[in-house]
């Protein structure tokens, strides 16, 4: 899983049915140090998640199908949870 | 496979609930020579490893595998902690 900072929400009414009343999220990967690292990508939110929550991000078929619940379906990323704190050794 | 550190621990008390009672491990990807390679990354413990250990984990699908019958929405999942290793 991979951390991450949510930027916004996306509107889109044409998709994929599996995809309906899923609410999907662009989220920027960030380092442990929350900077922000690599491209933002779209996640379907399993959590309720809001705009500058700090998550975790699955970026994985299978887990994302999970955290949608609907059986297969045309998602490669979700977000599975919001960080309360990051605790790092040292 | 790839070897890695525990460096940290993750709280959430709002995630999917396919992620309830597990524990969630930031890991740094190590180098044979035990140098860190790439980022940290967020992982489900499988084994009850704890802070500092070596581990090896695995990515993608197989990262649910350990946890079935349960469906836990993993990417990446520690499953085993490195006594060590000769090269």
């Amino acid at each position: 899983m991979q951390i991450a900072r949510v930027l916004g929400s996306v509107v889109a009414t044409q998709k994929n049915p599996k995809l309906e009343g899923a609410k999907l999220l662009v989220v920027q990967p960030v380092d442990v140090a929350d900077q922000p690292r690599g491209a933002a990508v779209l996640a379907i939110d399993a959590v309720d998640a809001g705009i500058g929550d700090r998550v975790l991000v699955v970026q994985e078929g299978r887990a994302a199908m999970l955290a949608l619940g609907r059986g297969t379906a045309a998602v490669d990323a979700a977000v599975v949870g919001v960080i309360d704190s990051v605790h790092l050794e040292e | 496979m790839n070897l890695a550190r525990v460096i940290g621990t993750v709280v959430a008390s709002r995630k999917d609930p396919g992620l309830t009672g597990v524990k969630l491990l930031v890991i740094q990807p190590l180098k044979p020579d035990r140098t860190p390679t790439g980022r940290p990354l967020v992982a489900v413990d499988s084994v009850g490893c704890g802070d500092t250990e070596e581990v090896f984990y695995v990515r993608g699908r197989e990262a649910s595998i350990p946890f079935l019958p349960a469906e836990v929405p993993a990417d990446a999942t520690i499953v085993g902690i490195v006594d060590g290793w000769n090269l």
